[in-house]
């Protein structure tokens, strides 16, 4: 019980990885960040497999248990459990998540595909980005997305998951940005960042619902009181509560309508995109579906939704992927079909098919885009399809694992694409007694369409009449080892991963779908139910699930494969310079539709970005951003001013009124009144300290004269005496003094 | 030529006290008002002298405590002359007017 013990080391070590990268991977050298960043995913795959090894006895000995949880410590709320919310009954409710870690069969598989997958193309990227800068950089970020991706597979509730799922979405964004020097690699990071946003503004309303119907987020409760018949089936809340996570699975899966980040992120490096972009990231949607399958089967609505989408998105994608020139975009479409695909098998409640198809499209499709990778690389960077050709026989080893991929993905007996998907369209098929069979002929067309567009990519690239130019075709070259052997691997895995769910109609055992058991046994019987009454409603008999019609379907839908390999050999096997496309020669509007994917981006500008005008009217995110512009111009900014003026005004008023009133009238006042009173006495005063004492001489004399009564002659006298002394003071003072 | 009496005195005192007004009143240089007042108080001095004559010392007494204030006041005057001078290079009693409204 080592390994499950110690489930929680399996994301530490990428995050250890990722930390001294960080830190100190710009003074480390090449190899050292290889040998660091490699061995910390390898170990985590080495945990992930002795884990999955050791799991079934756990199960044997644990029965009643859904998987083996382990939790390290209390993240959100309190260890107390005290309430802090009150469900929609009215119960009262501790909202709490921990740090805690689940693993069961679908955990299981997840991380062994994704550890898996990961080590390869960590091994591969060694080669791949041997000569770029920012080596340390993209294996830091390689690191984190392990590291996220794996906190989202392993945490056993919805927000240590969504710590996950944002990990995941922040790292795909600086990987697909990590050419950040082109202005086109920036744009497709901010798209994809963007659109995902959408999907998880979704994911959290999802959650908070979850919380607020069933009082917890961790799983195994949820599932607990999800399967304990609290809830009816067609519950409105839960219906909406899945539907808003099916809304933040769409943002990762790139499902309908917001798969347009997909095709872009084909900016980042190539490994990437087999990594992240293909692989593991865009089936955390699926993921997390197939994790809330108990809460899925609960609402029908969803389900159908689920499938519908899915089963549109799968042939949208794959019809956009038939005309496309660029390599990485046909894959990309591809994967945003095959990703239709897996939710299409979701939908109709065939969860372990859709669980299988993504295990198996894991390793083929990333062994398609390394193989990508390779070619581009042997092409000197080249990546448009029109200027290749002829390939197969200078890069052998990338030409063969390719072939095997693309037959994989086609679904050509016995590889694993042949199970997986001959699964999810059998229970499409066959599933509540047809009442999804309209969706199978979608997935029918589907597969046709993917069996033409990969064949298409194979003899574009592989075949036909080299059309590079001679510069190019001097440089081509096998790549090193470090990239070849993940791709014989993957090649190994892609023939022989479909073995694992060999079909009980073909004598086999379907060992996956058994693993899986029980994590999707208890909603399928409650699917079973659901369609028992809606049958005995419709008053239909029962359909009986005979294997002759299995095979049937099987050598049906290997006809599709075949046609489609046929009709892209009749097209591509010779291509020349200048080669006809069939759907250009038979109808060029729908050529030029399908080129241009369908003006769904231009679409998108008009009504959500706003970058295009409809008429004179801006709409979207930059049509609110105008109007937010003009209210904050004009009301804003307009209420701002009117304040202003106010107060302007009213200062200015209160200006006048300091200034008159108060200072005028009551201040100024008294003063003027006191110098105008003391006008008449001032001039007395001359600053003429002798006039002041002739005043003061005469007025003694004068006083003297009073007392002693001889005012007559005296008087007159000093009179004359004063008027005389007067008369020269004053003249000296203001006449005589300029002279 | 009749006998020098106390009324001649008080003539040539009265004389005095007068010019010493009239210059206190009317010269512009400082140092003379300063002088006038000296002209004044000295006119005093003459009449409580002539007075002692008749009525015993206490007049002569009193006059050396005129002479003394006289030295203290010419001695602050002076003082207050130099210190203006500094300023406003000038003597002129009617230049001082500093304080004027």
């Amino acid at each position: 019980m080592f390994f499950l013990e110690h489930i929680w080391l399996i994301p530490l070590f990428p995050a250890c990885g990722a930390a001294v990268m960080f830190f100190f991977g710009r003074k480390l050298q090449k190899q050292s960040v290889s040998a660091v960043c490699v061995l910390a995913v390898l170990l985590t795959f080495v945990m992930a497999l002795g884990a999955l090894l050791e799991y079934p006895s756990y199960a044997k000995a644990n029965p009643d248990k859904l998987g083996y949880e382990t939790t390290l410590y209390t993240w959100l709320g309190s260890d107390s459990g005290l309430p802090n919310y009150l469900t929609h009954d009215g119960k009262p409710a501790a909202l709490r998540a921990d740090a805690g870690f689940l693993f069961d069969p679908l955990s299981g598989i997840w991380l062994l595909f994704v550890t898996g997958v990961g080590t390869l193309i960590h091994i591969y990227s060694t080669g791949y980005m041997a000569h770029e800068g920012g080596y340390y950089r993209f294996f830091g970020y390689l690191n984190l997305f392990m590291f996220s991706m794996l906190t989202l597979i392993l945490a056993n509730n919805y927000a240590l998951m969504f710590v996950g799922w944002e990990g995941v979405g922040l790292c795909s964004f600086l990987l697909i940005g990590f050419y950040f020097q082109r202005k086109s690699a920036g744009d497709a990071a901010n798209k994809a960042f963007i659109t995902n946003r959408i999907g998880d503004a979704g994911f959290i309303l999802g959650l908070l619902t979850i919380a607020w119907l069933f009082g917890s987020i961790q799983f195994t409760k949820v599932t607990e009181i999800a399967r304990s018949g609290q809830f009816v089936i067609g519950d409105h809340w839960i219906t909406i509560a899945t539907l808003m996570l099916f809304i933040g699975a769409c943002g990762k899966s790139a499902q309908l309508p917001l798969y347009v980040w997909l095709p872009d992120a084909m900016e980042g490096p190539t490994p990437v995109s087999a990594l992240i972009h293909a692989a593991t990231m865009v089936t955390a949607g699926v993921y997390m579906v197939a994790r809330s399958n108990a809460l899925f089967v609960l609402a029908p609505t969803s389900m159908k939704t689920v499938a519908i989408v899915g089963a549109l998105t799968a042939i949208f994608a794959a019809s956009i992927g038939l005309v496309q020139n660029d390599i990485k975009r046909v894959l990309a479409y591809s994967t945003v079909s095959q990703l239709g695909y897996m939710f299409l098998a979701l939908g109709v409640g065939a969860f372990a098919a859709g669980v299988f198809h993504v295990f198996t499209h894991a390793f083929f499709k990333a062994l398609l885009f390394l193989g990508a990778g390779s070619v581009i690389h042997a092409m000197s960077g080249e990546q448009d399809m029109r200027n290749m050709g002829d390939l197969g026989g200078r890069i052998k080893a990338t030409y063969r694992t390719m072939l095997i991929a693309t037959l994989a993905i086609a679904g050509i007996f016995p590889f694993a694409g042949f199970f997986s998907k001959d699964e999810i369209l059998w229970q499409t098929w066959s599933r509540e007694n047809g009442a999804y069979r309209f969706l199978w002929y979608i997935g029918y067309a589907t597969a046709l369409m993917t069996a033409f567009y990969m064949f298409r990519l194979v003899y574009l690239t592989f075949h036909g009449r080299p059309r590079m130019s001679h510069d190019v075709e001097h440089h081509i070259h096998e790549s090193p080892k470090s990239m070849t052997v993940p791709l014989m691997i993957l090649a190994f895995c892609s023939i022989f991963a479909g073995f694992l769910g060999w079909p009980h109609s073909l004598w086999g055992s379907n060992r996956f779908e058994k693993f899986l058991e029980p994590v999707f046994a208890k909603g399928a019987h409650v699917l079973q139910v659901e369609g028992e009454g809606a049958q005995l409603a419709g008053g239909q008999h029962e359909q009986e699930h005979t294997s002759s019609s299995e095979y049937l379907l099987m050598i049906v839908s290997l006809g599709a494969a075949g046609l489609g390999w046929g009709l892209a050999y009749r097209s591509y096997h010779n291509a020349d310079k200048g080669y006809t496309e069939p759907i250009a020669a038979a109808a060029q509007p729908v050529y030029n539709t399908l080129l241009n994917k369908y003006y769904v981006d231009e679409a998108y500008d008009y009504a959500f970005t706003g970058r295009r005008k409809v008429g004179p009217v801006r709409l979207g995110a930059m049509g609110l951003g105008e109007a937010s512009s003009w209210f904050d111009a004009n009301i804003i900014d307009g209420l701002v001013n009117g304040v202003g003026w106010i107060t302007r005004t009213t200062s200015t008023l209160s200006k006048w009124w300091d200034k008159w009133i108060i200072d005028g009238v009551c201040i100024n006042g008294p003063a003027i009144l006191a110098r105008g009173l003391s006008y008449a006495v001032k001039f007395l005063q001359f600053g003429l300290v002798q006039w002041y004492a002739l005043v003061m001489s005469v007025g003694l004399i004068g006083l003297l004269a009073f007392q002693l009564n001889i005012i007559n002659w005296f008087w007159i006298f000093a009179a004359a005496g004063f008027v005389v002394c007067m008369l020269y003071l004053l003249l000296r003072h203001f006449v005589w003094r300029r002279a | 030529m009749a006998e020098i009496g106390i009324l001649h005195y008080l003539i040539v005192a009265a004389l005095l006290f007068i010019l010493g007004v009239i210059g206190v009143l009317t010269r512009r240089n400082v140092v003379i008002v300063l002088m006038s007042i000296e002209l004044i108080l000295n006119a005093v001095n003459l009449n409580l002298v002539a007075f002692s004559r008749m009525w015993g010392l206490h007049g002569q007494v009193f006059s050396i405590f005129v002479i003394t204030d006289a030295a203290a006041e010419a001695a602050v005057g002076l003082g207050i002359l130099i210190a203006f001078f500094r300023n406003k290079e000038t003597v002129n009693v009617d230049e001082v007017d500093l304080m004027k409204w």
